[in-house]
């Protein structure tokens, strides 16, 4: 029998991010489900507004504070998320599956000798206890999973348990003053790319690959994904040609998404491609090749040329 | 000094997945297998280590006698030498780690480098698990790595953007792609690795953390609509997205 969900609440520059809210409704949800207590944990140093956090379920809050702790060191905020879940006597921890998240999780299960359960895309009760799904082997199969050990940890893919309205609850926090801060790895500076919403955290993504021919052609993707307040993504093929960043890549060896929508502008859909979007809740393919794979994990496609189709879609939206 | 370098051994990432009857394991049957396009990168980065400074760097991969054609890969790269922990036992990312920082206490090594994830489970985590287990600093999902004497600084990729690192020795790096541009194993390298030793140790798993109920295959989509050839069919689009599907 489980005791209680601690969910750790993740931000940055002082911000709470969005998938850590659904974090924090997905353990209001299964705290109830199993008739356990829930509390949630924000590691940090200045924070804008915790508002937000109560909003999706869960009233109580501490955050663990400290000018140390501003940005992210794996030392550091392993040290005081182990200590605080000790303390607090939680016994299933749920993260985001965030870069932070896929950094810290398996570094507390150690330090709380857990059992690990990473980027579950599914989460159920079946006789009193969490049966996580999770993907392997790039989306092709999935594992069904239970996890023995009695701490237990869950990191939940993005876009997972859809935030929806909130309860319109103020946020009360716990202040923790962290001392003496172990600091042996820390992160000196953040490198942000200006304020391009990132392909793994956006809920519309608009993607091009080969078929855009040339890097100045992502210009129309650009101006599609303003109006629609998406990320651009790119294929492997238009990443090695050089016409985008890595960063922007989704596939296998890329980037794993799951927005609600994933537009693939002249983009195949080879396996590796389709690996890291499949998940994608509405996919919508653009490609003039009508056998082109892509077409066959879409829910709705044009068999045509993405320089006629493009422009128009633009001007639609734009009414 | 002395680079650990863990492999996997993994199915292609073309490869068509088919799960066996027990719903526990894959079709291996006409499933071709590679050296973990990641753990590509973690070798060269020791490699370059290796080539710049003088390193001995020494393979180690947890599986059965099938991954010795993996470590032989990483041979003809150029590592110096490789370690089979050989089990077949079923096992979680946990139970690999500690099978993994037992070998690099034996070894003696302070630096070790894996891939960020092994393309199989998708876990991502044995890097960092390897890394608390023994004590050691660790940054994952390295895109950029330097070493001076025992300081390290290196970048991570997070969303949109990059975290620079600065940690120091004994450490673990998980390498991430864009770290470096992996060398092809040269003929006189795949000749080489045949002389190269394989250290064969009988190993057992210790207590699991993770139950397997089963794998499954995703819930097929249904084939898509394609609404037309041309720009006409773009007002239907639209509609469908926002009336269908709703997420416009
Ligand atoms: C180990 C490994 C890992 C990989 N990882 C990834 C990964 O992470 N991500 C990834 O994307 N790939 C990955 N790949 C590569 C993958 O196999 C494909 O090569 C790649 O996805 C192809 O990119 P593409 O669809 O843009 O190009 P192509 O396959 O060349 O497709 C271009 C498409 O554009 C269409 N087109 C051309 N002109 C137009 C036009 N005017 N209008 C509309 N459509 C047009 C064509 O019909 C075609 O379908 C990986 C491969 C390997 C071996
Ligand atoms: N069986 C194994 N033997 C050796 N190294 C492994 C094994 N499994 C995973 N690794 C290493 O750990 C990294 C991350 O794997 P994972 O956490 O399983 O995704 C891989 O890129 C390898 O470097």
């Amino acid at each position: 029998m489980s005791n209680k969900i601690l969910v750790f609440v993740e931000q940055r520059n002082g911000e709470i991010k969005k998938s850590s809210l659904e974090a924090v409704k997905a353990g209001s949800l299964f705290a109830e489900q199993l008739g356990i207590s829930s509390e949630a944990v924000v590691i940090g140093n200045e924070i804008t507004n915790f508002n937000s956090i109560s909003n999706y379920g869960i009233s109580n809050v501490t955050h663990l504070k400290s000018a140390d702790l501003a940005l992210y060191s794996t030392t550091g905020y392993s040290q005081a998320l182990s200590e605080y879940a000790k303390g607090t006597n939680a016994d299933i921890l749920f993260f985001a599956n965030s870069s932070m998240a896929k950094d810290l999780a398996p570094h507390i299960a150690i330090q709380l000798d857990a059992s690990l359960a990473m980027d579950c895309v599914e989460l159920n009760i079946q006789n009193g206890e969490i049966i996580a799904t999770r993907p392997v082997y790039a989306g092709k199969a999935l594992a069904e999973i239970r996890l023995t050990k009695s701490t237990k940890i869950y990191t939940i893919r993005p876009n997972t348990f859809p935030l929806g309205e909130g309860n319109g609850k103020n946020t009360e926090v716990k202040i923790k003053e962290i001392l003496n801060v172990n600091l042996s790895t820390k992160v000196t500076e953040l490198k942000q790319n200006n304020d391009k919403i990132d392909v793994a955290e956006a809920s519309i993504i608009v993607s091009g690959g080969r078929g855009l021919q040339a890097p100045e052609n992502f210009a129309m993707l650009e101006e599609l994904a303003k109006l629609l307040n998406a990320a651009v993504g790119a294929s492997r093929a238009a990443v090695d040609a050089g016409w985008r960043p890595h960063g922007d890549q989704v596939g296998q060896t890329g980037k794993t998404v799951s927005p609600n929508l994933y537009i693939a502008v002249g983009i195949s859909g080879a396996i590796q491609h389709l690996a890291g979007m499949r998940s994608s809740k509405y996919i919508v393919a653009i490609n003039k090749d009508p056998e082109a794979p892509i077409f066959a994990a879409a829910d709705y496609g044009i068999a045509g040329d993405a320089f006629e189709i493009v422009p128009k879609l633009i001007e639609e939206l734009k009414k | 000094m002395k680079i650990v370098v863990c492999v996997s051994h993994v199915p292609d990432s073309a490869a068509k997945i088919n799960i066996g009857a027990d719903e526990k394991n894959i079709d291996k049957n006409g499933v071709s297998f590679i050296l973990n396009p990641y753990d590509e990168f973690a070798l060269e980065e020791a490699l370059k280590i290796k080539d710049s400074i003088g390193a001995d760097v020494v393979l180690v991969s947890v599986g059965g006698d099938e991954v010795k054609e993996t470590i032989r890969k990483g041979l003809a790269m150029g590592a110096d030498s490789g370690i089979l922990l050989k089990t077949n036992a079923y096992r979680d990312s946990i139970s690999t780690a500690k099978l993994i920082a037992e070998e690099i206490k034996l070894q003696g090594a302070n630096l070790v480098f894996l891939g960020k994830q092994s393309i199989d489970g998708d876990n991502g985590v044995v890097g960092q698990l390897v890394a608390e287990i023994l004590g050691f600093n660790s940054v994952s999902v390295a895109v950029s790595f330097n070493l001076n004497g025992d300081k390290i600084v290196a970048e991570r990729e997070i969303e949109g953007g990059r975290e620079v690192v600065e940690t120091s020795l004994p450490a673990v790096i998980t390498a991430q792609k864009g770290l470096n541009d992996p060398r092809y194993a040269s003929l006189k390298g795949i000749m080489a690795a045949k002389k190269k030793v394989i250290d064969e140790k009988e190993v057992t798993v210790s207590e699991i953390g993770v139950e397997l109920i089963k794998l499954k295959k995703p819930a097929q989509k249904q084939a898509g609509k394609i609404l037309g050839k041309d720009s006409s069919a773009v007002p239907e689009l639209v509609r469908l997205l926002k009336e269908e599907a709703k997420v416009i």
